[in-house]
């Protein structure tokens, strides 16, 4: 294998040697501040809904205001979950089980937003 | 570090593939120890503190699945919407719930912790471990309270 003469110096420029520089941090750090916020809401309107009947927790779920923080917390949820779990999976996996494992999370994150707002939106609409 | 020029057997050694190897920076890239060491790592509070904001934001994706479940079954039929609301208000699920409420609210301070410190604040010693020694007091209070109220 020929050496390329890349040095430390050159993989750390500009956008480091993860070559995102901090996009990954800057992401999670929007999607926390949104949860600070919705997360207390979703455990004050969704919380007290479970275990409710089938009529009280339909009403519940449809109404404007609960429907919106259950739906925005789902999607800032994963969001934010798919980009934790990745570094777990970075931290304690390695080849292709670290592929593997990435992929997956990626998309049971998104299936499972998918699969809440399209309950909710059956609900509302 | 070995000489240049010996990739061949270093090939070999590696047990994952970045695509970096071979040149100057990083030879030995893919063949690194994995973090966080934790079989050698002795216990202090914050170490316990750092694994447990990693353990229980990842562990809430079980009450993530209950809960969507839930919805599904809600926007479903009454029939089916009743058989899960037996399995989510079962005790064994009751105790996972609670779990997560947890850690749901150990991981929010957890959270407000790091925003803290990426604005460079309350970093000395004698702050980091109140601070842990809050997350752990404030999760347990906000535990009964949402149990208690909500």
């Amino acid at each position: 294998m020929a050496m390329r003469f890349l040095t430390d110096r050159k993989l750390a420029e500009h956008l480091g040697p993860a070559r995102s520089g901090t996009e990954h941090h800057w992401a999670v750090k929007v999607s926390s501040v949104a949860l600070l916020v919705l997360v207390p809401l979703f455990v004050t309107l969704v919380g007290p809904l479970i275990g409710q009947p089938h009529a009280e927790v339909r009403a519940a779920l449809a109404r404007p205001l609960t429907a919106l923080i259950a739906g925005l917390t789902l999607i800032v949820g994963m969001a934010h979950f798919k980009d934790g779990a990745r570094t777990l999976i970075e931290d304690y996996a390695r080849g292709s089980a670290r592929l593997w494992l990435q992929i997956m999370v990626i998309l049971v994150a998104w299936g499972t937003a998918a699969t809440g707002l399209f309950a909710l939106g059956r609900l509302a609409f | 570090m070995l000489a240049m020029g010996t990739a061949a057997p270093y090939a070999a050694m590696r047990t994952g593939s970045t695509g970096h190897e071979g040149k100057m920076a990083d030879v030995d890239r893919g063949n690194r120890p994995l973090s966080p060491h934790l079989t050698i790592y002795r216990p202090q509070l914050n170490s316990i503190t750092s694994i447990l904001t990693r353990i229980t934001g990842n562990a809430l994706i079980v009450a993530v699945f209950l809960i969507v479940w839930w919805m599904i079954a809600a926007a479903t039929s009454l029939e089916y919407f009743n058989m899960v609301n037996a399995v989510v208000t079962h005790w064994l699920a009751d105790l996972v719930m609670a779990a997560s409420v947890w850690a749901l609210w150990y991981h929010l301070l957890s959270g407000v912790r790091h925003l803290v410190w990426d604005s460079g604040h309350l970093l000395e010693t004698k702050w980091t471990s109140a601070l842990g020694w809050g997350l752990l007091g404030g999760a347990t209070i906000l535990t009964l309270a949402t149990i208690l109220l909500i």
